[in-house]
């Protein structure tokens, strides 16, 4: 059975799909990178310019700071999105009225499409007809330059991005902590421990091989924003908010620098291996076997 | 059994029946043949929204005789409300003459370039009707991608009517690929309640030292958007603000900018070239005139509302349209916004030319020229939207009637009327002022300011076309980025100009030193026509 030919029978449409949907986009991508391609130049195709265009990268000063400008998202969006996920989390594992009606609630944003979330968000931050400066108005305090001011329309890009996936953090914290075991708590009370060292050694740690996979999830997901800032700023002011992926679409799909674009685009996807295979092993020294 | 009398009497009453009857179906042939088809025709002004019915092969009386039924067309366009409000009401009304169905496909700009583009170069045809700004042209005409029009169009009245400089704008070499459905040209419209108040100008010419006047100048526009910032000057309880303008970066900011440079960077006497030197592709747009409206536009910002820092197109409709702003150097949107029936600030607008300035960079000498009596550089931003068939469409015929009808006179007239859908106007009767009165009812004096406006901007020796050469969207990103830079103070003018100047040199190098001169000599030539 082992050297059956059959076997191979069995594996060959998933080796065929994954030739066709993963191997050939990612080869096609590599060879493009290597070329000057560029629609709107006269007479430019599928040439062979080896590496100039990851020496431009290098050299882009733009897609330097958009990749900064990521970073700072991801590091506040996910660490907030973590916390407050984590609170609510804990919240609705203790018996309260209405705890499903809230569980449920609390999911909506997740449900919503990101543009149209982006949307509904850029009509309640309008400075000049959104809600939010219309009610600090009529308390007599000032508008907030939502969208407009460099600093504050970064962070209004994180709060969206915080009220659509702590629902997602949520969750899963949620059904983590529910599937935690009851003994160590048990002795905890016995031993006349705090509320405070029971969730600082017993559930957070607990908790933390889920901590870890969720971070990780959302991380990822996070480093490709791109649809609410497209709706909420452009990138702007200036590129104070413009993100990699946005960058990446700018040069791509907008100007049609395909050369150029797939460089951008592997020299981001390399910086982000690199960067989640060091934050992986951060998050994952603290796990023991034992835990696992 | 019949009787021989009553049988008689029976045959001689049908015999009278029937010659009553011959009589009577004749009366009703010359009737129907006559009269009929005015009782059959339908009455489109009172089942469509529109002023008159027209005619010509795409009237609504020729669409409606065409059976398309079975013919599904897919047609691209601007998302509502600009273009795309009334691409999909047309669409809607062809459908029901013709019983073709037409999938409407509308995305905002930022992905229009995208959407238009990606399936020509893939060769896919994904569209039979696409709608895109004239800028793009050198992209979509001159790579060969649009069906030339047909003759049928080219004879038709609808089409003669369209003023020439438009005509242009629809053609690339000697071939003629679009179908006109606007014509754009930026003015300034602005609150004639406001600057006409005797107690408003009192009050401006103590603070600043001449007369209040719709400004004519962008140092005039400045003093009056301050003079009218942040306080109630309309009586209506909430506060007014100086003025709107197009600030976000991947919106409409390029062209705001440029409405701003033109008249200090486009000398009279020095031809060859506004965005470039037509003779070396040099770059202008980081010499002083440029950087003097940069400097401006940092300048005006605080005379914004809130907000304004991020504003798109739609955005300053609906601010100056809605009565939030004195001042508004734009399309015809926001003014046209304002006019409309339900308008709370209906006929207190009015409009001129966009400003001027009192000097002018002459980079031949290298030195500023004063102009006492201002210097005027219309810019006719954007040109407007262009309509054409892709050569791959398997429905070119429907295509082009659905084009034709989109644009006929009847349709676009009422459209003209409506600020949000970004119709403006491109034919001869638009340029009436009695079209306004009668059709949209403007007062007299705003209907001559408007028109007299066009037509000073559309005739003036000194305008300005806009940049309609290949990789257009390549320029354009990488302008408004430096002047979106400069604006949220990460940049001084000088230095994001001077670095957008050296983005442009390197992309007219990549995309083909000899093809972008040529191109761009095209449009030097425009403008001494």
């Amino acid at each position: 059975m082992t050297d059956s030919p059959i076997k191979y029978a069995f594996v060959l449409p998933g080796v065929l799909t994954m030739i066709v949907i993963v191997i050939f986009p990612v080869g096609y991508a590599i060879r493009l990178s290597l070329s000057s391609w560029e629609i709107s130049a006269f007479g430019s195709g599928m040439d062979f310019a080896g590496l100039t265009q990851y020496v431009a990268v290098l050299q882009d000063t733009r897609f330097w700071h958009s990749l900064f400008i990521t970073f700072v998202i991801v590091f506040f969006a996910v660490s907030l999105e973590y916390i407050i996920g984590l609170g609510l989390a804990l919240i609705l594992t203790v018996e309260l009225r209405g705890r499903r009606f809230f569980r449920v609630i609390f999911l909506v944003p997740m449900m919503v499409t990101a543009v149209i979330m982006a949307l509904v968000w850029r009509t309640v931050l309008h400075e000049s007809i959104g809600p939010i400066n219309d009610i600090l108005i009529r308390l007599s305090l000032p508008g907030i330059p939502w969208l407009s001011h460099n600093t504050v329309a970064l962070i209004s890009i994180i709060l969206v991005d915080f009220w659509q996936w702590t629902p997602f953090m949520f969750i899963i914290l949620l059904a983590g902590l529910l599937s935690l075991p009851q003994d160590p708590y048990e002795a905890a009370v016995i031993d006349g421990a705090s509320s405070w060292q029971i969730f600082r050694y017993i559930t957070f740690e607990l908790l933390y091989p889920v901590s870890v996979a969720v971070l990780l999830i959302r991380t990822i997901e996070a480093f490709k924003i791109m649809g609410t800032i497209f709706v909420l700023t452009s990138g702007g002011p200036g590129t104070s908010t413009e993100s990699s992926s946005y960058y990446i679409w700018i040069r791509g799909l907008k100007e049609f620098q395909l050369g150029y674009s797939a460089a951008l685009a592997f020299t981001y996807l390399i910086i982000l291996t690199i960067g989640l295979i060091i934050f992986s092993k951060l998050l994952r020294k603290r796990i023991s076997p034992r835990k696992l | 059994m019949k009787k021989r009398q009553g049988g008689f009497a029976t045959r001689s009453r049908l015999r009278v029946s029937t010659s009553t009857l011959l009589q009577a179906a004749l009366c009703l042939l010359v009737t129907v043949v006559a009269v009929g088809p005015a009782f059959g025709q339908t009455n489109y002004v009172e089942k469509y929204p529109i002023f008159g019915t027209h005619e010509g092969p795409y009237s609504f009386a020729e669409i409606d005789k065409k059976d398309y039924s079975g013919v599904t067309l897919n047609a691209i366009t601007l998302a509502p409300p600009v273009m795309g409000g009334p691409t999909i009401l047309h669409a809607k009304q062809f459908e029901e003459l013709t019983g073709a169905k037409i999938n409407v496909v509308a995305v905002p700009l930022s992905q229009l370039y995208a959407k238009v583009m990606t399936p020509f170069l893939t060769n896919i045809g994904a569209y039979d009707a696409i709608i895109f700004p004239p800028n793009w042209s050198g992209d979509i005409m001159g790579g060969g991608y649009l069906e030339p029009l047909p003759e049928k169009m080219l004879k038709s009245a609808q089409w003669d009517e369209v003023i020439q400089v438009y005509r242009y704008l629809q053609t690339w070499g000697d071939k003629i690929y679009g179908v006109p459905i606007d014509g754009d040209k930026h003015f300034l419209a602005y609150r004639r309640d406001a600057i006409d108040d005797p107690k408003y100008q009192a009050k401006f010419k103590e603070k600043y030292g001449y007369d209040l006047r719709a400004p004519q100048t962008w140092d005039e526009y400045r003093d009056v958007a301050e003079f009218f910032n942040d306080w109630d000057w309309d009586g209506d309880g909430v506060k007014e603000y100086g003025a709107s303008e197009m600030t976000q970066r991947d919106a409409q900011l390029f062209w705001q900018f440029i409405v701003r440079a033109a008249p200090y960077a486009q000398h009279p006497d020095v031809k060859g070239g506004f965005f470039f030197d037509v003779e070396t592709m040099t770059p202008l747009i980081n010499t002083p005139g440029f950087v003097q409206a940069l400097e401006d536009m940092i300048a005006i910002q605080e005379f914004y509302p809130p907000g304004g820092k991020n504003f798109s197109l739609s955005d300053v409709i609906f601010s100056f349209g809605g009565g939030q702003t004195a001042l508004h150097a734009n399309w015809d949107d926001g003014f046209i916004q304002a006019m409309e029936k339900d308008s709370p600030i209906r006929n207190k607008v009015n409009a001129t030319m966009a400003p001027g300035a009192k000097k002018a960079w002459n980079r031949k000498t290298k030195k500023w020229d004063d102009f006492p009596d201002i210097n005027r550089a219309p810019f006719l931003a954007w040109g407007g939207w262009i309509t054409g068939v892709p050569k791959s469409s398997e429905n070119k015929e429907a295509a082009f009637d659905f084009l034709g009808f989109l644009s006929n006179n009847a349709n676009q007239q009422k459209d003209l009327t409506v600020g949000r859908y970004g119709v403006n106007p491109y034919r001869t009767n638009d340029f009436n002022p009695s079209f306004w009165t009668e059709k949209a009812g403007f007062d007299p004096e705003v209907a001559k300011g408007y028109t007299d406006a066009l037509r000073n901007t559309l005739n003036h020796p000194n305008r300005v076309f806009d940049l309609r050469i290949p990789g257009n969207q390549l320029y354009v990103n990488a302008l408004a980025t430096a002047v979106s830079e400069s604006l949220a103070g990460n940049l001084e003018p000088q230095e994001a100009l001077d670095k957008a100047a050296k983005e442009w040199d390197k992309i007219t190098h990549r995309v083909g030193f000899d093809q972008q001169k040529s191109a761009y000599q095209e449009i030097v030539n425009l403008e001494g026509k």
